[in-house]
């Protein structure tokens, strides 16, 4: 059966003002949402605070208001407007909790308004973190070790019991707000002080710190005949302490093997199915131990997430819309791959190139600000960056961050000797990939790095790959480089103006441009198209590369 | 990526000529050309007797990151022909992983090339079809491989199984569990053998050419006819064992190759496909419940779908919901079923495992 004709109009819940850890996505996901909606003959109208968004504009919804995000103004918009139907999935936190309180009031029953795309009990078991654990215990997936404490007192008594390092997540809070970790007894008193402050009900949650375990983000699509897909996984290359938000992440997953994958996938669709019966996205997040591959999950969203966002980007599988549709009743097998057209939307992507998101800081414009990461987002946007190879996508996804840097390396080079870069990169932040390229560098070798980093090997393998090419480099002049090592520099995505400042003589980027012009070097454009190249695509995109 | 200086080459049966670097064995090797579309479990793949006398492109850009370990392999050897890849690493990262791709490669004498564009060369096949191809880092003279190219023989027609498949009989799980279940090995999964073992049957897996008289003498509760490689139509020996096991009206349960030996024996004719489905993604719906599953692929025959429609004695269990090809076929008149797709998906999702169960179930 098709869509749900009883829904004829429906209202999306904007995410509010941007903020760090919720940016432009949830107004990316509000719109995709909105088009994807009317395209059904479904009356849209739209609640955000924000005005300064595409989701906004006049064209996008059938009525739009630019109202606070409270239950007042939701119900000034249940009165002036029939609504059928909420979809809250599209805007975040912000509007997940707005959702729950109007539920609280009473509002969508005196209204007679159904919730679509997830339902209440589900978004109060994935916010609640003793729930969530208590839940994950029921179905036997794995958590960290934790106790929720309501008092100070308590904290402490949970501390002391569970031991160090332990992290405290308040509860129902944006982008980890509040929490951090605590790596000995000194750090503890400020630390819960701190979390229970920026808990609106003064909850946090006492957890175990699984520090330096790899952390993966998988991507779920469910309609309501309960079909699962996995649309993308994420791996980030910072291992857990780092917020994901603030971690440079790469897709598809690139030190996984399949008996792992599964294992995840296998859980991952376990836990949304817990969650309860709804039809729409969802985000779940697991760390996994490199010494067992023990796996244990992190979270779990059930809604369109900030990951989702990239995750369509970096697959072409256009997330958000097909949630809409989900959500209003279709299933993924009645509907089509948006991107072949002819293809079926209940598959999940095949990825033939490799996507590096690089987190955009601004710690420059705010002096003395604290600038370790850890699990409060502190980036103030991001990049994303497409290569055939892990090598050319973080360096273009360097290339594009807007700052000094032309690449791995060449930002404002570190005059740090070796021992102290060691000790340097054992903090993450903000530079930490630069200064391990800055360590390979001088010769420290990757296993100190990785001990240091605790970041997985293959990553740092790939990182020596940049400098082994760029060492090669710099024993040549623009007249003598030779045509190979030029053309492999542009497969591991060196710049030209990365080149020219690499060679020992002075060029500008436009010679190695001309050079590599004259031998043929140039850009290809390949597609990101869902499928690896096994369908034509009617509507991709397209990146650049080297080839051949 | 290696750091191999050795040139490689790659020549297709219509002239497309493409240079890589050397990776794996330094040969020469000639084979079908394919590509797969999974993004894990490339070591399972490669040691897929249904792969034998591929040349493989995997589609994915980086290959061998967490190294080969003694565990992930569907058989005791490697089954392709040669791997053509865009990078593929020596270097790895895995806690069990116990050696490199390449010295793996180089190991079970498999000729490999990287640095090839992966991406225009897949569109490639998948617009021209599945084609001969050769790949070599010792030969580079274009008219030199186009003469060994030439006698390879065309997977049209061609009877593989007999090659992969096990000479001697053997057991596998407790000859005390409640069920027995005889295999017919075409080039069987190890872990399709698993996933019966541990749903508590003993088997014995039989030869490809043991007649149908001697697997009978097993007394088995069910038969299972295994995957496998090449032309399902020149393997006239198996549609007929098919046929007699058949006549016993036991549960029996087909597997890729196996289904289309089913589906021969019930006079459905087989055909060859224009470049088949291979990876971890193939999505396919099992219409007599309307469930869907992402499903594991490895297939270059299929069956005819207008054959399988106008059989009065055959029944559609499961389609593909991308071409709507037949995935799953059910006798109406007799215990037995079969799929095109790989249930015991190593590597891939474990959507379709129920089947075993259903299989076993048959059996109590």
């Amino acid at each position: 059966m098709p869509k749900d004709n009883s829904i004829q109009s429906v209202l999306i819940i904007g995410s509010g003002p941007i903020i760090i850890g919720q940016a432009c996505e949830f107004d990316y996901s509000g719109s995709q949402a909105a088009r994807s909606l009317r395209e059904e003959g479904i009356k849209v109208t739209l609640i955000n605070s924000n005005p300064a968004t595409i989701m906004t504009d006049p064209m996008m919804a059938d009525k739009v208001y630019l109202l606070p995000l409270t239950p007042e103004s939701i119900e000034q918009i249940l009165k002036e407007n029939e609504i059928d139907a909420v979809l809250p999935t599209m805007g975040g936190q912000t509007a997940l909790n707005l959702c729950i309180e109007a539920d609280e009031l009473g509002l969508w029953e005196k209204y007679n308004v159904r919730l679509i795309g997830v339902d209440i009990q589900a978004i109060k078991v994935a916010e609640d973190r003793e729930k969530f654990r208590q839940l994950m215990l029921d179905i036997n997936i794995k958590v960290a070790p934790s106790r929720v404490a309501n008092s100070f007192l308590e904290g402490k008594e949970f501390a002391q019991e569970i031991g160090f390092p332990l992290v405290i997540r308040p509860s129902f809070t944006l982008g980890g707000t509040g929490g951090g970790f605590v790596h000995d007894k000194s750090e503890l008193d400020e630390a819960l002080q701190r979390g229970l402050q920026a808990s609106p009900i003064h909850e946090v949650l006492v957890e175990k710190a699984v520090l330096g375990w790899k952390e993966f983000e998988l991507e779920l699509l469910r309609d309501k005949n309960d079909n699962v897909v996995i649309i993308c996984t994420v791996e980030n290359v910072d291992p857990m302490g780092v917020h994901t938000g603030d971690s440079i992440t790469v897709a598809p997953a690139m030190t996984l093997s399949d008996s792992a994958f599964q294992e995840m996938r296998n859980q991952a669709i376990k836990m949304m199915r817990s969650l309860g019966n709804f039809a729409g996205g969802c985000n779940v997040q697991f760390a996994i131990d490199p010494e067992t591959e023990d796996i244990i999950s992190v979270e779990i969203n059930p809604r369109v997430s900030r990951s989702s966002a990239l995750a369509s980007k970096a697959t072409g599988y256009p997330i958000a819309k097909i949630a809409a549709k989900l959500a209003i009743g279709y299933t993924l097998d009645e509907l089509k791959n948006q991107i072949t057209k002819t293809t079926s939307a209940y598959f999940e992507p095949a990825l033939d190139y490799v996507i590096v998101k690089m987190p955009r800081w601004n710690f420059d414009k705010f002096k003395g600000a604290n600038d370790t990461l850890g699990l409060q987002m502190k980036s103030v946007g991001e990049v994303m960056a497409i290569g055939r190879s892990f090598t050319e996508a973080i360096q273009k996804a360097c290339q594009s961050l807007e700052n000094e840097a032309v690449g791995l390396g060449y930002y404002g080079k570190s005059m740090m000797k070796s021992d102290e870069l060691i000790e340097y990169i054992k903090t993450p932040k903000w530079d930490r990939i630069f200064r391990i390229k800055d360590a390979l560098m001088q010769g420290v070798t990757i296993k100190t790095i990785v001990q240091a980093t605790r970041i997985d090997r293959w990553f740092i393998y790939q990182i020596q790959e940049i400098v082994r090419i760029e060492k090669l480099i710099a024993q040549h002049t623009l007249e003598n480089l030779p045509e190979e090592l030029l053309k492999e520099a542009k497969h591991n995505g060196f710049s030209d103006e990365q080149i020219a400042r690499i060679l020992i003589d002075r060029c500008t980027d436009e010679d190695v441009y001309e050079k590599r012009k004259a031998l043929g070097i140039t850009r290809v454009y390949k597609m990101v198209d869902t499928c690896s190249a096994e369908f034509e695509a009617k509507t991709p995109y397209f990146y650049s590369s080297f080839e051949g | 990526m290696s750091d191999s200086l050795q040139p490689a080459f790659l020549l297709l049966q219509d002239g497309t000529f493409l240079q890589g670097k050397a990776f794996g064995k330094i040969g020469t090797a000639t084979g079908e050309i394919c590509f797969n579309t999974g993004m894990t479990g490339y070591q399972e793949v490669f040691t897929d007797p249904s792969y034998y006398g591929q040349v493989l492109i995997m589609n994915n850009v980086h290959v061998g990151n967490y190294g080969i370990n003694p565990v992930d392999q569907e058989s005791k050897s490697v089954k392709i022909r040669a791997l053509i890849g865009r990078n593929l690493e020596d270097k790895f990262s895995r806690y069990k992983a116990t050696g490199s791709l390449d010295e793996y490669l180089k190991n079970n004498d498999i000729v490999a090339i990287e640095g090839i564009d992966t991406r225009s060369l897949v569109a490639h096949i998948r617009h021209s079809g599945a084609m001969n191809c050769i790949i070599s880092s010792e030969i580079t003279d274009k008219e030199t491989l186009q003469a060994e190219l030439d006698k390879v023989p065309d997977m049209d027609g061609l009877e593989l199984a007999s090659v992969v498949s096990t000479k001697e009989t053997y057991e596998v799980g407790e000859p005390a569990a409640p069920l027995k279940i005889a295999v017919v090995d075409y080039g069987v999964k190890q872990n399709i053998l698993t996933s019966l073992a541990e749903r508590g049957a003993y088997l014995k897996v039989f030869p490809a050419t043991t007649t149908a008289a001697e697997i009978k003498a097993f007394n088995a509760n069910g038969y299972f006819i295994s995957n496998g490689p090449g032309d399902p139509a020149a393997m006239r020996y198996a549609v007929e064992t098919v046929k007699e096991l058949l006549e016993d009206n036991k549960p029996l349960f087909g597997i890729c190759l196996g289904h289309q030996l089913l589906a021969l024996a019930n006079d459905i004719p087989t055909f060859k496909m224009h470049h088949g489905h291979r990876g971890l993604n193939h999505p396919v719906k099992n219409i007599t419940n309307n469930r869907c599953e992402i499903t594991t692929q490895n297939h270059g025959f299929g069956v005819n779908p207008e054959a399988v429609k106008n059989n009065s004695n055959i029944e559609i269990t499961h389609v593909n919901l991308n071409d709507e090809s037949i995935e799953g076929i059910r006798m109406k008149n007799k215990p037995a079923f079969s799929v095109q797709y790989h249930p015991e998906s190593t590597p891939g999702p474990h959507d379709s495992r129920y089947l075993f169960d259903e299989f076993i179930e048959m059996m109590r």
